[in-house]
């Protein structure tokens, strides 16, 4: 919304300057965003006229266009607007002017230009360049009496405060609404506009019918009847006023209705009483198929849930939406019949979205309107239609209410303003706030106020409403400052984070970085990187409006989204080793119920190992470089895993390993299969692992329990053996874990070939025996390794190399 | 007697002249070996008075025991010379070049969102709060209604929202949170007061990007309800985290905005520590930046969770860990959070 200061002192003096203003009413809750001055941004620019527009000789869309500049001196521009037309009236900035380049919105300064071979002497402005509005359609149009040669800023200067307005507040989508707060912030008193007029027309009852027939969706109709006016532009000083707030002039009977929209917040809409059929309104549902043609050129086809207003045959607009071209006023209108209506918010809301049109007026319905308003712009509206159109306006109004308008009353107590705001306020204080802001405020001993919201304040019901009114005026820097006292609540633990932060700082210690990627992803994305039949079983969870195709699924594993990291990091790494992780949730389907949420970790290694230097020269990252990442992480936790070869869509058979606790699968570990990492663009190895936090949690240690440190003396012992080349060495290894002198076990050596027989391998281990109750001899070691190596023989078929 | 004397004193000569010669330490190890050692010739001599008669035991004995302890302390100068030696050998001769980079060791590292949010959570633990976390795919329910933000409601317009294609009754019921609000209810539902919890996680936003809009983003929420909580303590709690995370100078603001689960709402802004106030890009020229959006949680939810709203009074807030971040940080793109940029994520 767009206050021109100019226009905000007709209703309240501004005591305060302008800056200081602004401060003020951001801070108690309407945010002036920006503060526009024209001052100073349009030198240089004048008012002009068009006096000749020619075809452009070398391009069809645009013109050569000779603009007189007052004093007979002229000036030929190329201009691109399709709407110039001898005789209008424009902004003209000359070579050397500072602008704002309408399209990349970045000041520049405008310089003599040859376009398309024709030398242009400056420019024809658009609004968006003069930054009155968004619109970059055309350029801008001033009032026909603007007098030319005139500097710009004299003929429309303005300060304008453009506020981001908050959607509990229609009432500040009006002049005086703003003007009511500045009132209330400075102590000014506010100024109504006046709504008195002579009524020199018949009687409008037998000359108006108003039929509302969905009351629920229109609790109150005003119709007024204007007769005999005149159809013409508005005069200057109105138009000044619609271009500072933001909007075209068009005619005096549609600039009165904006213009009363734009001080009073009510949206106000003139039909040609002469072509609404027999002089009848009728409020009601659209007829299931009803087509009609909107004022912005569209022909659109109505549901019934969308209210119409009607003639007595056909649609002429859609209420509080947008109104039809057939009923528009146009310069032959005579008399206007002047809806100021209330509509349903929720049903204005669901129309403007399913006929995807938003106008001023709908923004404004949506938001709640007060019941009470369309009387008094109508009124309003009624009385500038006559002083500025030289109308007669017909005796009366019809006024069709379905509800009866009454006053909302709040009490409020002195205990709970100080149990919301933790300070005493003094009760007159509290009066002198709330009157100002337009509230009547009865102070009721001994505790007490009963409190009267004025009817414009819709959002204000409840007595926190109230609080809050009184502290946003006073200011919430005005008030006292605390820390909280109090009872620390009992701790709820949440294992899964703990563990999820734990996994992170780990990872990160071992030397992966973390990246954080997007949640949703592609079909395609998930096809290439998961088993078609866990698709299938578990489908992902789609986006009923993506905003592209790239983002249209909830994802069900991370692998898509590290490998399409690692293909971007790859591009920049030279070659060097990267090694990334996530930890994140994919979103597992649920039936009728929301998804599954697992805390998943996934991370990937690519590259060539780094030489003393750093230098990638190494062999290229594979298995075993991912498992000491993984191992890494695992003993950090505490749990014992094991792996397991396994074969599984996207890793590479042969260098897969299921990675389970006590027998329970929580993750995978291996090489990517080269024909997935192709389909991510990537040529080089990848080895990657990944883990269900949730699979993994019961099996992490809350606590770490001290085992006693045996003071007895460890003896080192190696042993190598022969086994069966697919014979896994973790399972050697377990069989010698298993012994109760056995302290650790480390594997040296894995060897094939001379001497030992084709199909067999050698293993070779370093023992530690030690005893936790006395010092081992010669004798209990050389018997424990002869009972680990008979049990390797009958379990294994391992033999003892010589 | 001459025929014993004779070859301990030689014996000491010998000892004497050969470790003269010792020029490494496996060197003196052999000659502690060969003299002072088990089998060591001075050793053997001790070892053979036991056979002498009395008064030769006890000369040759003092004498022996002298030359023991003179070559016993002459092997452990020469011990410590040698050490000297190698040592002089080292520094001077075998000097590294410091400047040579060290081993190459893997450097991993966190996101910088995680830095930056475990830094917000770690200020709002101090400060008496428990982390908790909800669901990231949410109904509408506790993503909307319940926190009064009905279907239609204009305010609907503040959060786009990106619905799963999930209908329950003939209507969208299911959908990326827009905001970490929804845990208010959650926690509200299954706790009592008190209650004083920070609730982060992944947000989404059916939003066009540029560089100060991103689609997914983090936030963290908070909540805090006793009998007695005030907007005064709201303030006290709220300008306490601002100044642990930018700083014990910055200075703090609050002015009056919506959020409709909230009434007072505010939000709360610190001043611009690039232009210290005076007002350049990143403040919008106001000399204030915006920080959090926070409240009095409104009556009705109160009541809704079955508290008592004449007594229990709370306040919630939620802030946005990438802006944080940024902010922090000095980037200029919330794109470069997500966009993995290694040459962006190496810095942090
Ligand atoms: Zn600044």
């Amino acid at each position: 919304m767009r206050i021109p200061l100019r226009w905000l002192a007709d209703y309240v003096d501004i005591k305060l300057p302008i800056e200081e203003l602004a401060r003020r009413l951001t801070t108690a809750g309407v945010e002036v965003g920006e503060i526009i001055s024209s001052a100073g941004e349009w030198d240089g620019v004048s008012v002009a006229e068009v006096v000749e527009v020619e075809k452009h000789p070398n391009a069809d869309r645009l013109t050569l266009v000779t603009v007189h500049l007052g004093n007979d001196r002229f000036e030929r521009v190329v201009c691109g607007a399709p709407n110039v037309a001898v005789g209008q009236k424009v902004a003209f900035a000359p070579e050397g002017t500072r602008l704002i380049d309408g399209h990349t919105g970045e000041p520049t300064v405008l310089r003599r230009a040859k376009i398309r071979g024709v030398e242009s002497a400056g420019m024809i402005l658009s609004e968006k360049e003069l930054r009155i509005s968004d619109s970059h359609e055309g350029i801008l149009m001033l009032p026909e009496n603007a007098p030319v040669g005139e500097p710009l800023a004299s003929v429309l200067g303005e300060t304008v405060f453009d506020l981001d307005l908050t959607p509990n507040r229609p009432d500040l989508l009006s002049v005086l609404g703003v003007a009511r707060e500045v009132g209330a912030l400075s102590g000014s008193k506010v100024r109504d506009p006046s709504v008195v007029y002579e009524a020199t027309g018949e009687r409008i009852k037998g000359r108006v019918q108003v039929d509302v027939l969905d009351r629920d969706l229109c609790p109150r109709y005003v119709a007024a009847l204007i007769e005999d006016l005149k159809m013409d532009e508005s005069p200057l000083w109105m138009q000044q006023r619609l271009i500072a707030a933001g909007m075209r002039p068009i005619n005096n009977v549609v600039d009165i209705t904006n213009y009363v929209m734009l001080e009073t917040g009510q949206p106000l809409h003139a039909f040609d009483y002469a072509r609404l059929k027999e002089r009848r309104i009728v409020v009601r549902r659209a007829r299931p198929g009803e087509r009609l043609n909107l004022l912005d050129g569209t022909e659109r086809e109505l549901s019934p849930e969308m209210l119409v207003i009607a003639d007595a045959e056909d649609a002429v607009g859609v209420a509080g939406v947008i109104g039809g071209a057939e009923s528009e006023v146009t310069e032959e209108t005579r008399a206007v019949l002047l809806e100021s209506a209330n509509f349903s918010a929720t049903s204005i809301r669901r129309t403007r979205q399913a006929l995807k049109v938003e106008t001023d007026a709908s923004r404004r319905f949506e938001k709640g309107l007060s019941v009470h308003l369309p009387l008094i712009a109508s009124q309003r509206a009624v009385k500038l239609m006559v002083e500025v159109c030289g109308g007669r306006a017909a005796q009366g109004l019809i006024d069709v209410t379905a509800i009866k308008p009454k006053d909302i009353r709040v009490t409020l107590t002195q205990e709970r303003l100080e149990r919301v705001l933790g300070v005493e306020l003094p009760s007159g204080e509290v009066r002198r706030v709330l009157e100002g802001l337009g509230f009547g405020c009865r102070w009721v001993p001994p505790d007490r106020f009963i409190v009267r919201v004025p009817y414009w304040r819709t959002d204000v019901s409840i007595a926190d409403d109230v609080v809050e009114e009184v502290a946003r005026i006073v200011g919430y820097d005005e008030l006292p400052t605390t820390q909280l006292r109090g009872e620390i609540p009992a701790v709820q633990r949440q294992p899964i984070r703990e563990l999820r932060e734990r996994v992170r700082q780990a990872l990160a210690v071992s030397g992966l970085r973390e990246v954080i990627t997007y949640s949703l992803t592609d079909l395609p994305t998930l096809q290439k990187v998961l088993p078609p039949e866990e698709l299938a079983t578990t489908p992902p969870l789609r986006v009923a409006n993506p905003m592209s195709r790239e983002f249209e699924y909830a994802r069900t594993t991370l692998r898509g989204s590290i490998l399409q990291t690692l293909t971007k990091h790859i591009r920049v790494s030279g070659g060097r080793l990267i090694s990334v992780f996530e930890t994140g949730r994919v979103y597992l389907r649920n039936d009728n119920d929301l998804p599954h949420e697992v805390e998943t970790v996934c991370a990937a290694l690519c590259g060539r190992k780094p030489d003393r230097w750093g230098q990638p020269t190494g062999g290229p990252a594979g298995f075993f470089e991912a498992k000491a990442h993984l191992e890494h992480l695992l003993a950090d936790l505490r749990v014992a895993a094991e792996y397991r070869e396994a074969v599984e869509h996207p890793y590479l058979p042969g260098r897969t390993a299921k990675v389970a606790i006590d027998g329970r699968r929580v993750g995978l570990l291996g090489e990517l299969h080269p024909s997935v990492a192709a389909s991510f663009e990537i040529k080089q190895d990848v080895a990657m692992f990944e883990v269900d936090l949730e699979a993994v949690m019961p099996h992490v240690p809350e606590i770490v329990h001290y085992k006693p440190i045996s003071p007895y003396p460890l003896v080192k012992e190696d042993l190598a053996v022969i086994v069966d080349e697919d014979t896994p060495a973790g399972r050697v290894i377990s069989v010698i874990e298993d012994s109760n002198l056995v302290h650790s076990v480390s594997i040296f050596d894995v060897y094939t070939g001379q001497p030992i027989p084709k199909r067999k391998k050698s293993l070779a281990f370093s023992i530690s025996f030690q005893s936790g109750d006395r010092t081992l001899t010669d004798e209990d070691v050389a018997e424990e390794r002869k009972r680990i190596v008979a049990r390797l023989g009958r379990e294994l078929g391992a033999t003892l190399r010589a | 007697m001459t025929s014993v004397s004779d070859p301990i004193s030689e014996i000491e000569d010998s000892a004497v002249r050969e470790l003269g010669g010792v020029g490494d330490s496996s060197q003196l190890e052999a000659w502690r070996h060969a003299y002072l050692g088990r089998k060591g010739k001075l050793t053997l001599v001790l070892r053979g008075l036991a056979d002498l008669p009395l008064e030769e035991r006890r000369s040759l004995g003092a004498e022996a025991n002298r030359i023991k302890l003179r070559l016993e302390a002459a092997y452990e100068d020469q011990l410590a010379r040698l050490e000297q030696d190698r040592l002089a050998k080292v520094t001077e001769g075998e000097r590294l070049d410091v400047t040579l980079p060290g081993s190459p060791l893997p450097r991993g590292g966190l996101h910088p969102i995680t830095q930056t949010l475990r830094d917000v959570l770690k200020a709002f633990e101090n400060l008496g709060f428990q982390v908790v976390e909800g669901p990231e795919i949410e109904w509408d329910h506790y993503n909307f209604e319940a926190l009064r933000i009905p279907a239609d409601h204009p305010a609907r317009d503040m959060w786009d929202t990106l619905w799963i294609d999930h209908e329950r009754d003939g209507k969208r019921s299911m959908l990326l949170r827009t905001h970490t609000s929804p845990n208010q209810i959650r926690i509200m539902e299954r706790t009592q007061p008190p209650i004083r919890v920070v609730v982060p996680g992944k947000c989404y936003r059916f939003e066009a990007t540029d560089p100060t809009h991103e689609w997914m983003m983090t936030q963290v929420e908070g909540l805090a309800i006793d009998d007695g909580i005030s907007m005064a303590d709201l303030k006290g709690t709220l300008a306490e985290f601002a100044r642990r995370i930018f700083g014990e100078e910055r200075r703090v603001a609050f002015r009056c905005d919506y959020f409709p689960f909230v009434e007072p709402g505010m939000e709360l802004r610190i001043d611009c520590f690039i232009c210290r106030g005076e007002g350049c890009r990143t403040c919008g020229r106001t000399g204030w930046i915006e920080i959090l959006g926070a409240g009095m949680v409104h009556p009705e939810i109160i009541a809704n969770a079955g508290y008592d709203p004449d007594r229990y009074t709370g306040f919630a807030f939620g802030l946005g860990v990438e802006r944080i971040a940024l902010l922090r940080h000095g980037v200029d793109d919330i794109r470069h959070f997500y966009a993995n940029d290694l040459r962006f994520l190496q810095q942090f």
